[in-house]
């Protein structure tokens, strides 16, 4: 948009006309009702459940509406540890939701696996299943801090195009937004990670 | 078919079949990641079976390999909505091991924040419980408007909201800071009103009564046997609290009832925690106006690189949910050889099945709901 448009937009505004595409329209929209799954895993999930009490007060946001099934959640927080046994749940949670959807990693834990990382039950982070859109780091986050990951969520929805190459998912026959669900094996999660979203990072070696 | 769903004929057609019903581990009412599997004769139970382990992190086996000071900031995590008991257990369990002194000014204090902590825990768990009940909301909104009052005092102290990490071995970290006791003061004053506002609301509500009266039975026999312990025995008519039993501490230095229920149903189980909720800040007056100064950590304790001498110890306490317990057994190295949490959730939870039968699945909710369990430490 030009800054002629810009200048026009403004004054059109002042005396009572908005213009704006239908893109931002829609994405106003949706970035202002994001309905989160009521899903709470440890400890995170206390902290996210104060985020939704008077004090912090998530429905200054529009995302108030925690829903118990995932036909109706736009996002899932994934709050607190994930285990190897309750992985394939978290994975088949996220493919019951309807598109478009969202994920925001809420903690240390979710993450990475966090302080228990080095357990042996105990996933090294949800994003080796499913594709997370906001990280949160904090042991636990604190509520305003989960209000931030929340706006920086809306800020990327704002910014989705409806059309052209970098339109999300959803939009697109060729992506699905289906992904494995893993099975716990003879020793481990069966596949350990999921390719499509994860792979693993590559090891920094200095002075070489 | 529906998974987790599936229906056995029974052997006479006419008397209907058993529906088996999976709830959970994602359940909006089961605190967390627990499941039960419910076999249904109509709307009655007749039988169910607990499903643990979603939340197992490697709580113990951590411990046994990290430092007898790192594993402080792991106990925060086990029962994650009243940290600062569970440091306390657990630095009771390595002073026994190894034989340090508390100075009176920290009995005091880790009194002070035990107390806080226990109205912590059992207000949010009226909030939950009368959520389960189908009150959505509400209630909770009100109980956790008093909890981040306390929350706030937490975090002035220990810089810290939930995972204070606070308590040291013959001590605590840090002292008081200035006028953290006057802000103290101020929250224990004005949480009758708010106790007596909630009881208004809740206590004679026709929908509680009809709902939590008669719920979940636990005779006062089979709480014995099962080891159920805190909230949960006490509702059942037993007068056992490990703070008037056990004398740890500083406790037999104050007035304080220990309030017991008469049926062990869901009403007792929340009744009594309103009740301990005053008897609790009855401590705290008399704690806050004895505190006395000095030091708050014996100074030949060692927290780094501690070895206590060969032995094992038991510490407890009586948690806001029973009694909780550490065991430790060293062998004079820098890490424990066995670490062994006594968690109250889950030794409570053991008597699921037996308050259940014979109710429909929405007594079941009510009476998981008053036992009050936390995962983090039935799983650990």
């Amino acid at each position: 948009m030009t800054e002629a448009d810009e200048k026009t937009i403004q004054d059109l505004r002042r005396s009572g006309i908005l213009l704006t595409t239908l893109e931002d329209l829609y994405n106003w929209g949706r970035s202002n009702s994001v309905w989160p799954l009521q899903f709470g895993l440890a400890c995170c999930a206390i902290e996210m459940i104060a985020a939704s009490m008077s004090r912090f007060d998530i429905a200054r946001f529009g995302s108030e509406v925690f829903r118990p099934s995932p036909r109706q959640a736009d996002l899932m927080i994934v709050s607190g540890t994930v285990t190897k046994k309750m992985a394939p749940q978290v994975v088949r949670l996220y493919n019951q939701m309807p598109e478009p959807k969202y994920v925001i990693a809420m903690g240390a834990c979710a993450i990475s696996g966090g302080p228990f990382k080095q357990g042996y039950n105990v996933l090294k982070g949800i994003d080796r299943y499913i594709p997370v859109d906001v990280h949160i780091p904090g042991c636990p986050p604190r509520p305003e801090a989960l209000l931030n990951g929340l706006m920086e969520l809306q800020e990327k929805i704002r910014e989705q195009n409806l059309t052209g190459e970098n339109r999300p998912h959803h939009l697109r026959s060729d992506v699905s937004g289906e992904f494995p669900v893993p099975e716990f094996g003879a020793c481990d999660l069966e596949p350990p990670s999921n390719p499509a979203v994860w792979t693993p990072p590559e090891p920094i070696r200095e002075g070489l | 078919m529906i998974p987790g769903v599936s229906i056995e004929e029974k052997t006479d057609p006419l008397q209907g079949q058993i529906l088996e019903v999976s709830m959970g581990p994602h359940h909006p009412s089961t605190h967390g990641v627990f499941r039960m599997d419910v076999k249904l004769d109509g709307e009655r139970i007749v039988s169910l079976k607990p499903v643990f382990g979603y939340l197992h992190r490697n709580h113990e086996k951590i411990a046994e390999d990290v430092s007898y000071l790192g594993s402080i900031p792991y106990t925060d995590r086990l029962d994650y909505l009243c940290s600062l008991t569970n440091n306390w257990a657990y630095c009771l369990a390595v002073e026994k091991l190894s034989g340090f002194e508390i100075p009176e000014r920290a009995e005091y204090i880790r009194v002070i924040v035990g107390e806080l902590t226990r109205l912590v825990n059992h207000t949010c768990l009226m909030g939950f419980f009368v959520q389960d009940l189908g009150a959505m909301g509400t209630p909770l909104m009100y109980a956790f408007r008093e909890r981040e009052k306390i929350l706030d005092l937490f975090e002035g102290l220990t810089g810290a909201r939930m995972m204070c990490n606070y308590m040291r071995f013959g001590g605590v970290r840090c002292d008081l800071p200035v006028g953290w006791i006057d802000e103290v003061k101020k929250v224990i004053a004005a949480f009758p009103r708010f106790l007596d506002e909630f009881e208004s609301l809740l206590t004679q509500n026709e929908i509680l009564i009809a709902r939590a009266q008669g719920v979940g039975v636990l005779s006062k026999e089979l709480a014995i046997n099962a080891g159920i312990t805190g909230p949960c025995l006490r509702a059942s008519g037993v007068g056992h609290d490990l703070r008037k039993v056990d004398a740890y501490s500083i406790y037999s230095r104050f007035d304080f009832k220990v309030p017991i229920g008469a049926h062990g149903d869901c009403y007792d189980r929340f009744m009594i925690r309103l009740l301990e909720m005053r008897e609790s800040l009855k401590i705290l007056d008399q704690a806050i106006a004895a505190l006395p100064s000095g030091q708050i950590i014996d100074p030949k304790a060692k927290s780094r690189g501690l070895r206590p001498k060969a032995g094992e110890a038991y510490g407890r306490i009586e948690a806001p949910k029973g009694e909780l317990g550490f065991y430790l057994i060293s062998e004079g190295g820098p890490s424990p050889y066995r670490y062994r949490v006594r968690p109250p959730s889950l030794i409570n939870l053991t008597v699921l099945e037996d308050m259940c039968l014979g109710g429909t699945v929405a007594d079941a909710i009510a009476t998981l709901g008053s036992i009050d369990i936390v995962l983090g430490e039935v799983d650990r």
